[in-house]
This record gives structure tokens, sequence and C-alpha cells, in this order.
């Protein structure tokens, strides 16, 4: 046991030390802070960003004069010439588009000297579909006071009961949850599994394995690079997200004071083109709303129960494939002779995440997602994108127990195997050679 | 000292498709310097691996101080692979720490030696440095010292003189040599049969998983005798009859200096040969020529295919 404790200090501490460890550590929360910030600020910009596309409007039919409202992106100005002029005028005009609304309001055509770009057809009519509307409803005899009130849009407001009560059912936070924790389960059970073989393969090239075994037993030495690394692994999360919670409390509070304002002005500009009718302070009202039940649903989700179920079923899902990470190092001489033993470990991981990210998150309660969530080699990724929308707690035993069943059981094939595997100099393995291996007596 | 510091017997190990030892046998006594010789493949590697229970045998049982080998003779065992090397950016005084530590040393006690060690092989300034800027030899003479500091009782020496050049494969060879004398008993692979001769007590010969030849090296080398003497000489040139108590084997002249290989017959002694040649010419040289490890070795390893 002393001597199980010694490795793992030597496989941590050697890496930990490492100046990369450290960059890794500061830099990843940064660059991904800046990737935020910079999302934000291009996503609240983006009007700014992108050209205003400049429309000549040709109203013969009166219906629009004044009605179109120029937005960030799009500026409408009414021209006064006829039809014909302006379209011949077009390429020497300085406009982009030009409107053209027949009298009859039927054929509307907009002309431009580059093709048009789906997103300023779209919104260029349905900004003409919204005027029409409430102005043939207006000629029809409707009052526009209730037609203001027709128009107020509705919001859902999702609810789930539990045997604890009502609580907000909102699925998109638990839909980012899902999808964060298990990508970050499915990367890291690469980066560290990977680190193990590569451990494996250092010892095993530079042959000291030899020497090193003759003091402890392969599987005390498997086992604490294993452990080792994963506590590395563990650090790195520790402080990732110390880290960012950090960067996100300073940046936030920063962001929040500075551009809240920026940002609900813009969201209401937008608002402000689909529909028209509405008044500004509507839609920031709407847009309000929204903010305070993602807050209130991120409150909904148990942090602490959340936290744990990640960092159980990454700590499990990585012993699990790091042992078969160890017994694919024990294998061969160099890195480039991996490749072949890789895919019973890619294949599950590559088809779970894809599936999960394709259907569990949608299916959170489908058989096929209840079954990916039980099965360990498939379960650490699976049951991470259900755990934020509800698991029955039986159901979560089951895993979990499976998941160490599932780790026990891939060490002890692993050790075998890994035994033989790292005295073994020069030969090729092939899987046959390595089940060879594992029927081995000591 | 007389007791047995290994005893092997009947060892079989079987891999797969090929026996790497079949029924071996052998005793190693206490405080000497033991040879395992054999040819590439032979067994050794897998007879050391035992002894330092890297692997199991299937068969046969291996004694440690008249004890069946367990776990805790690891600590008082030293072992020098063939295959050998350090983990490349770790420190050399960090790594040869870590390798005591996990031969049981603690930590105060472990650098107390280091210490010793690095100022006796005149390595201090070497503590932390890394191995990767070492150049081969001096990563040896660090694998030699992580191999003997915890003062093991056996120390399994596998080829420890590759690697390094005359003047250091002395060095070390006069520190084996000490440990010696200071009481571990030393098991010694190698192929190199000079230094077999010069170090080894007794010696085991294995080949083609078999012990074909083993004893101490005095005796080993007396049964091979065949009663060859070498003689130099000067005089007029002899053409040896029937009287001669010997039989011609080669002869050289070189200006009227001789050079004869000569093979004594059966039931006479070098005594007889001398004096049947005194009257006759000058002798300048007598010499018994006794079989070297290494024609043994050859003789042998090709008598047993």
């Amino acid at each position: 046991m002393n001597k199980i404790w010694l490795i793992i200090q030597r496989e941590y501490i050697s890496r930990v030390k490492k100046k990369s460890f450290l960059v890794m550590t500061f830099l990843v929360p940064v660059l991904s802070m800046g990737m935020m910030a910079l999302i934000i600020y291009l996503v609240a910009k983006q009007d700014d960003l992108c050209d205003k596309k400049k429309v000549e409007v040709v109203d013969e039919s009166g219906m629009f004069r004044n009605k179109l409202k120029s937005s960030g992106s799009i500026e409408y100005s009414y021209s006064a010439d006829n039809y014909a002029t302006a379209k011949a005028g077009l390429l020497k005009s300085g406009y982009d588009y030009l409107l053209y609304v027949p009298g009859s309001i039927t054929g509307v055509q907009l002309f431009s000297e580059k093709k048009a770009s789906a997103l300023t057809i779209q919104n260029i009519q349905s900004a003409l579909s919204d005027i029409a509307q409430s102005q043939r409803l207006v000629s029809a005899g409707i009052d526009t006071a209730v037609l203001a009130k027709a128009q107020r849009p509705i919001t859902l407001d999702a609810k789930q009961i539990t045997e604890s009560g009502e609580k907000d059912a909102q699925t998109y936070v638990a839909y980012a949850i899902g999808f964060i924790s298990a990508f970050l389960i499915y990367m890291s059970l690469f980066i560290y599994g990977a680190q193990v073989m590569r451990g494996v393969i250092e010892e095993k090239v530079s042959r000291i394995v030899e020497v090193i075994i003759s003091s402890v037993k392969p599987f005390q030495l498997m086992l604490g690079k294993i452990i080792g690394i994963g506590l590395v692994g563990l650090t790195q999360f520790v402080l990732w997200i110390a880290l960012s919670l950090a960067l996100s409390t300073v940046a936030g509070t920063v962001m929040m004071s500075k551009s809240t304002g920026n940002i609900t002005e813009q969201v209401a500009k937008s608002q402000g083109v689909s529909s028209a009718q509405l008044s500004q302070a509507s839609a920031t009202q709407v847009q309000e709303n929204g903010t305070a039940k993602i807050m209130k649903s991120i409150e909904s989700i148990p942090v602490a129960y959340t936290i744990f179920c990640f960092l159980f079923y990454f700590l499990t899902g990585y012993m699990l494939y790091s042992a078969i990470f160890a017994m694919v190092g024990s294998a061969v001489d160099n890195e480039t002779e991996t490749q072949q033993f890789m895919l019973p470990i890619t294949l599950p991981l590559v088809f779970t995440f894809i599936i999960s990210m394709n259907f569990i998150i949608n299916n959170p309660d489908s058989s096929l997602s209840i079954w990916l969530s039980m099965i360990p080699f498939t379960s650490p990724i699976a049951m991470m994108i259900r755990i934020p929308f509800g698991v029955p707690a039986w159901q979560l035993a089951i895993s979990m127990m499976l998941m160490i069943l599932g780790f026990l059981f891939t060490t002890w094939v692993a050790a075998r195997v890994y035994r033989v595997g790292i005295l073994m100099y020069g030969k090729k393995a092939s899987y046959r050679e390595l089940a060879k291996w594992f029927m081995y007596k000591e | 000292m007389g007791t047995n510091m290994i005893s092997i017997r009947h060892i079989v190990k079987q891999y797969a498709s090929q026996r790497a030892l079949d029924n071996v046998s052998m005793e190693i006594e206490r405080g000497t310097v033991f040879g395992l010789l054999g040819p590439n493949g032979a067994g050794k590697t897998s007879l050391i691996r035992i002894i330092n229970q890297i692997t199991a045998p299937d068969s046969g049982e291996i004694l440690f101080n008249r004890e069946k080998l367990n776990q805790k003779h690891i600590e008082r065992i030293g072992y020098l692979p063939e295959e050998r090397g350090l983990y490349k950016k770790m420190k050399i005084g960090e790594q040869i720490l870590y390798l005591a530590r996990l031969k049981g040393l603690d930590k105060q006690e472990a650098m107390r030696r280091i210490k010793y060690w690095f100022v006796k092989l005149e390595i201090e300034s070497w503590w932390d440095k890394k191995v990767e800027d070492l150049s081969k030899g001096m990563q040896q003479k660090v694998q030699f010292v992580a191999t003997v500091l915890h003062e093991p009782e056996l120390l399994i020496l596998d080829e420890p003189f590759t690697g390094f050049d005359p003047v250091n494969a002395e060095i070390i060879k006069n520190e084996i040599l000490e440990l010696n004398k200071k009481g571990a008993t030393i098991i010694f692979s190698t192929h190199r049969m000079e230094s077999v001769e010069e170090l080894c007590d007794s010696i085991a010969l294995l080949n083609l998983s078999h012990k074909i030849l083993n004893g101490k090296v005095k005796d080993i080398r007396n049964t091979y005798r065949n009663g060859t003497y070498l003689l130099e000489y000067e005089g007029d040139h002899l053409a040896f009859n029937g009287s001669a108590p010997f039989t011609l084997l080669s002869e050289t002249n070189h200006e009227g200096s001789y050079q004869v290989k000569v093979k004594i017959q059966d039931g006479k002694k070098v005594n007889d040969v001398l004096h049947y040649l005194l009257p006759l010419v000058t002798i300048n040289r007598v010499e018994e020529i006794v079989p070297t490890m290494n024609e043994i070795f050859i003789q042998t390893v090709s008598k047993s295919k």
C-alpha cells in the first residue's frame, strides 16, 4: 500500500509540476471566458458588425409608407422615383436593394446587384407581412387598441410536478448542463486516458519498468499510475471550476453593469423588426421575464447533486477507460503502434457521444437512453446527459453499481495483459497475442 | 560460510509455445560471485525474473536463505536488468530517491546513502540533472547506484559492464568486488567470458532452457585440462621420435627460437617432458594450456546441440 502511495505521488507531482499543467490550468478558463465574452459581444453587436443593407422602397400602394422601420441591419428609405427609373438606376444609386410594392400588393419584388441573403429576404418579408396584416385588420374595422392586445405574444411556462412539489421545467438549462458535462467527460476520458497510455509506453520504452517491477507488483505500478493521473485530472477540474467561477463573477459584475443596457436595447430593436406594432417597452418586458426565468431554472438544478454525479462518472469512467489505455500502452513499443488497439476505446465513446448529443438529450427517458446510461462503457456520457432532466434514484443506483463493477472488471483484465505486455520488447502484438497474455498464469 | 543464499529447485517455466526453463536446479553459495552464463535465449533472463519475483515458475521452487521465496525478500535483492533505463525527464537525485524508497528505504536513510555513493563515484554535481542530459555511461553509473543503494544481500547484475568505457568498467568492477567482500552474494549474468574468469567463483551454463554445466570455475577448468602444454626453447631443430613422452601438435620456428604445442602421453607428467628436453635445448617457457571459459563455453554449447 505504501508503495502504491509512492507511485501515486510521483505520477501526480511530476505532472502537476510541469509548466504545461500550469499553463493549461490558467489558460483554459481564461480562454473559454474570453470566448464566451467574444460570443456575447458578437451577438450584442451583430447588427453593427454586419454592413447595413440599404433598401430603396418604391411603394405604389402607399400601404407601407413610413411604416417599415429601419433596424440595425436594414435601412429603409422611400423613393420618390417611379419603379422604372429606380430599377434602371439601382446599380448606380448606392442602394443595395430595391423593394418594389405594386399598387395591388401582389407580386412584390426585391431587386439587388448581388444575390439577396436569405436572412434579409426573411426580415423584409416578415416586416411587410406584419404591417400588411395589421393594416388589413384595421381596414376591416378592428380597433387599434384591440389589435395591439391581440398581438401580444404568449409565453409558455413549463412546470414539473414532483413529490416535493412544483418546480420550473425549463429544459434549455438542463440541456446546457447535460451537454457541457457530457462533453467534458467525453474529452477528459480521452485526454487523461491517453496520458496513462503515454506514461506506460514511456516506462516500457525507457526500460525502467523492469527495475520498478522488481520492487513492486505490476498491478501496483499500473494502479498507482492510473490513480495518480486521475488525481491530476481531478485537480485540474477543481481548479478550472474555481477559476471559472472567480473569473465569471468578476467578469459578470463588470459586464452586467456595463452592457445590460446595451443588450436589452439591442434585443428590443430586433424584436421591433419582427413585430413592428409592439412597443419597445413591452419587448423589453418579455426579455426581462426570460432572463428571470433562466436564473430561476438554474436555481432549480441541484448543484451539489450534479457535481457529485459528474465527479463520480468522471472518476469511474476514467478508471474504466484508463485501464484499457494502460493495457494498450503495455502492448506496444511506441505510440504509432497504438492505432490498431484504439478502436475498442474510441468506438463506444464516440458512438455514445453522438447518440447523446442527437438523441438522448432530446429523449432523456426513452428506453435506448436508459439502456445506454446503464452499460458501464457508455453510461458516463449517457447518464450525465440525463441527470439534469431528472433520473429515478433506482436507475442511478443501478448505473453507479454497474459502473463500479465495470471498472473493476476492466482493471482486472487490463492488469493481466499489462503484467506480460510491459516485459515484451520488440514484439508486435495482435489481439490474439493479448488474449494469450491474458491467459498466462502468474 | 558454506550456506546457500539461493537454492533453485526443478524450475520449469513455459511460455505459450516455448519452454524457457526445463527442470533447472542450482545452488548459489552465500558470499560468492556466481556467473549465470549462456547464449541468447538460453533462459537466463527468465530465471533472473523468477528470482526477482517478476514472474513465477510453473513448477519448482526457489529458497532464499532456506526460506521459500516471498514478497518480503524483494527488499533484500538488488537487480540491474540488462534492459535498463530511467525516467528521462526526472532529476537524477529524485529518481534514485524514488527507486530506493520503492525498495523500502525511508527518506532520510535513502538521502544519506545517496550522498555517500555520489561522493564515492564523484557524481555529486549530478543531483539536479535530468537523465536525458547524461551520456549513456553516466546513466549506467546512476543506475548502478540505484541498484545497490538499499544494500541488498543478493545482487543480480545482468550484463553490468555494457555501456561502460574501460575506466568506468574498472570502477564498477571494483565496487562490485567490494560489495562482495562486505558479504553480498552476487549473481552475474553475462556472455563476456573474460570477466567470468576474473570475477566468478562458480558458474552455471544454460543452453536451450537446460542447465548444461555447473560448478566452481576452478573445478570446471580442471576437468577440461587435457595435458596440452606450450613450450618455447632455443637450440637445434629437434626431430621428435617415439621415445618422446608427448606428441607434437604444432611447431613454429622463429630464428632458432621454437614454439611448440604438445600433448603429454597418458600417465606421463610435465616433469617427464622437461626431463626429456633438458639435455637437448635451452628452455625459455613452459605453460599448461588450460581451456579458457570462453572455449569451454563454446565447446559445451556446441556439444549440447
